[in-house]
């Protein structure tokens, strides 16, 4: 999984089936340090995440069609918790 | 997932079993800010709406095929749908 912040909301009408009224966020990664590092990704919501929040983000298949519950859904990148702190030793 | 622009279209006049009629797209990946990033690629049109200049948003890997259907086919990236519109965050 990756922490990431949330950077945009895309709206889209015309999507594949599976993407109807999910929420698709722009997360920005972050590295080890916690600073920005201008690599994205969009992931499906699950957790209410809003812009500008820090968040977990699981980007493997088949976890996140086990989260979605889905069988054969096409997606692969789930936000699945929001940060408060990571702190490193 | 990523945001990509068309740039083009492919026709092949063969395809492997189960991608004919598949529309196959070129498309420019971005970055965050909209901006080409990286080369282009091939990618199947899942939403088979996408046009030459249109901002879509595209999945990689098996779940690209996963996209389509039959979903057993060989291909890599697949256009999953269109943006009307990115809310970026105000900075």
């Amino acid at each position: 999984m990756i922490v990431g912040t949330v950077t945009g909301h895309i709206h889209s009408t015309i999507s594949h089936e599976f993407y109807r009224a999910r929420t698709l966020l722009l997360v920005e990664r972050e590295d080890a340090v916690g600073a920005r590092t201008g690599a994205y990704l969009i992931a499906v919501d699950t957790v209410g995440a809003g812009m500008g929040q820090r968040v977990l983000v699981l980007d493997e298949g088949n976890g996140a069609r086990q989260v979605m519950n889905s069988a054969d859904g096409p997606v692969r990148s789930v936000i699945v918790g929001i940060v408060d702190e990571v702190s490193t030793t | 997932m990523l945001l990509g622009r068309v740039v083009g279209s492919v026709v092949p006049c063969v395809v492997y079993g189960g991608l004919e009629g598949v529309p196959m797209l070129l498309v420019q990946p971005l970055d965050q800010a909209g901006q080409p990033a990286g080369r282009p690629l091939v990618a199947a049109d899942a939403t088979r709406m996408a046009g030459p200049g249109e901002l879509v948003y595209y999945e990689g890997g098996r779940e690209a095929a996963m996209a389509l259907d039959p979903s057993f086919v060989p291909v890599d990236h697949a256009i999953v749908g269109i943006v009307d519109d990115v809310e970026r965050e105000p900075r």
